[in-house]
């Protein structure tokens, strides 16, 4: 029984050989190993952030606004209401990647089915292309806009906005890769034993759609980050006084004459971020990249 | 290639027809009687039953769509809630700022773009690579808004080599207009230039291996030559194509950089109305840009076809 239930194109023993030989490829990049390392470290910090964070982000401290960076008990300083700025980059950052992992999933769960479908059915391609030139037609911040507009300005709002912008995305680097697949012979031998389109789709044409997936998702994250960075930033994502990167920087930009420290450190973050995941990224493009044999 | 184009006309039509239907159930969709959001302030039964006759609101609604279209075409986006100025008017005084700040930001991408695209590829696996490789992969990952708070806090008012808002209309005074629209344009040129100089390396490499670029060196061209004459000429293809894939991007980063520097343009616009819950000037913004969007990309794609003859037979711009 769990013989039949072991997905084929995982189990040949040419994949497992490829994803050892991907693994030693990253091992081998100190740019991957060091990306690797600043995003679990963001990933540790972000989920444990409400319970390692120095102090609680809405505490407030009208006696000890403005301290700069270095001051005992604040060591990052503390912003316009005397709250703590470590604390709240910490819990900033947690929204940032929750918002990004929202936004990449939605767009995931939508993007992945109409790209194999627009790469394997010819009469849902047309359509589907209509479809992506129509979410096309509307920017990620306009997307946003319109949304707030009807919905209100919110977390969810924000991912969504950024999530359907990434949709065509994800549409055309998974139709291309199933019209690759499908023109494969391996394929065309699961049509000719009789395996119904969902069958070839979901056993042999996904599981090898796999990595241009992941690629375009780590792309899609540093770009989803940015998104809420800059929602927020407007007062169209996540609303005070719940910390976020964007807000803080908002903030920042008011009390600028002040304390010009504050506009540095919510940007030197959301950067290392979305560094962070283009450096991993690219260094994961070139290790699936089957040319890059040495 | 003419049927090529009869093709591209017609799908772009088909997504302008479809944008605008988005726009106008969009509109129906707002939290509560779209009269009561159109009405602002006066909200006495009276007004309320003027602008149901003047919106059409009473008849069914693809009577609705077609009497909205209709306006549409004639210019007529009705008059902003907050200001009483009709929609169209505020929107040829903000539309030439956003199209200045785009077009200097797009040609400062490509000099920069192209130009360190060119050099990575030459000099491929030495430092200057390096440093172009992660100038790029930086200007991908920075988030703009904040590089521009950084230009204003440092070079504007420390410095101040730049003024840190404000706007002088280009025909008025020519110089005073591009010093305060320089800092904008290079902080949203940034990330456009990133991108060009990637996919123009990765194309240059292509290029530098390529058959027609080894007969031109083995021909005895100079070097300059072979990289000006033969391996350029493809990156004129990778901007074109970039431009247009990269359009709502930069539209997006138009919206967030005149918001920062205070440009009276098209996003400040879109921006306050946002917060004052201006339904026409939000109607307009969001139908607009899907429109310059649609119009822009099958100007690219015509573009396309006339640099690169392969498009034509496909008829598919991969």
């Amino acid at each position: 029984m769990t013989v039949l239930t072991v997905p084929m194109a995982e189990a040949s023993p040419a994949s497992i050989s490829r994803r050892a030989r991907v693994l030693r490829r990253l091992r081998r990049n100190p740019l991957a190993v060091v990306s690797f390392v600043v995003l679990a470290l963001a990933a540790v910090v972000a989920l444990l952030s409400p319970w390692i964070a120095p102090y609680s982000v809405q505490q407030t401290d009208f006696a000890h606004t403005f301290s700069p960076p270095g001051t005992p008990g604040h060591v990052l300083g503390t912003d316009d209401l005397g709250r703590d700025v470590l604390s709240r980059i910490m819990l900033g950052a947690r929204a940032s990647l929750q918002v990004a992992l929202l936004a990449v999933a939605t767009s995931l769960i939508i993007g992945v089915p109409l790209g194999l479908a627009a790469g394997y059915f010819r009469a849902w391609d047309a359509v589907l292309s209509r479809f992506t030139d129509l979410l096309l037609a509307f920017p990620f911040l306009i997307m946003a806009v319109g949304l707030a507009a009807i919905r209100g300005a919110s977390l969810t709002n924000a991912a969504v906005a950024i999530g359907i912008a990434q949709i065509p995305g994800v549409i055309r680097v998974v139709r291309s890769d199933t019209l690759r697949l499908k023109s494969l012979d391996f394929v065309a031998a699961a049509v000719v034993d009789g395996a119904s389109d969902l069958w070839v789709l979901a056993r042999h044409i996904l599981p090898n759609a796999t990595s241009v997936i992941l690629v375009q998702a780590t792309v899609a994250i540093p770009a989803a980050i940015l998104g809420e960075a800059v929602l927020s930033f407007l007062g169209l994502g996540i609303q005070p006084p719940a910390p976020s990167l964007g807000t803080m920087l908002a903030t920042a930009q008011q009390f600028a004459a002040r304390a010009p420290w504050a506009a540095v450190l919510p940007g030197v973050v959301i950067m290392g971020l979305a560094l962070a995941f283009n450096v991993f990224g690219d260094a994961l493009r070139d290790a699936l990249d089957p040319k890059g044999d040495r | 290639m003419a049927r090529y184009l009869v093709t591209r006309a017609w799908h772009s039509a088909l997504t302008l027809l479809l944008s605008t239907v988005v726009v106008f159930l969009g509109v129906r969709a707002l939290p509560g009687d779209p009269a009561l959001a159109l009405a602002g302030e006066d909200r006495s039964p009276e007004a309320l039953e003027a602008i149901r006759h003047h919106y059409g609101l009473d008849q069914p609604l693809p009577l609705q769509f077609a009497q909205y279209v209709e306006r549409i075409v004639q210019g007529d986006f009705g008059v902003s809630i907050r200001t009483g100025i009709p929609v169209s008017s505020m929107l040829t005084t903000a539309l030439p700022v956003t199209v200045e700040l785009s077009v200097l930001a797009i040609l400062l991408a490509t000099a920069l773009g192209v130009g360190a695209g060119v050099l990575a590829a030459v000099r491929r696996g030495r430092p200057a690579e390096w440093l172009a490789n992660g100038l790029a992969l930086v200007g991908l990952s920075v988030p703009h808004f904040w590089l521009g708070l950084l230009a204003i806090l440092y070079l504007s008012v420390a410095a101040g080599l730049f003024p840190a808002s404000g706007f002088v209309p280009l025909l008025q005074d020519p110089v005073g207009n591009l010093h305060h629209i320089v800092l904008p344009a290079v902080i949203l040129g940034t990330g456009l230039a990133a991108i060009i100089m990637r996919q123009t390396r990765s194309a240059m490499l292509d290029a530098l291996s390529s058959d027609h670029v080894r007969t031109a060196k083995a021909k005895g061209l100079r070097p300059r030559a072979v990289i000006t004459r033969h391996a350029l000429r493809n990156s004129l293809i990778v901007v074109v194509t970039i431009v247009g894939l990269q359009l709502g991007g930069l539209i997006s980063g138009a919206v967030v950089t005149e918001q920062i520097f205070g440009l009276p343009g098209f996003g400040k616009m879109t921006i306050d109305a946002v917060f004052q819950r201006d339904y026409p000037v939000i109607q307009a913004v969001v139908l607009l840009t899907a429109t310059a969007y649609i119009v822009i990309n099958f100007l690219v794609d015509l573009l396309y076809s006339v640099i690169d003859p392969r498009i034509r037979v496909t008829g598919d711009p991969a």
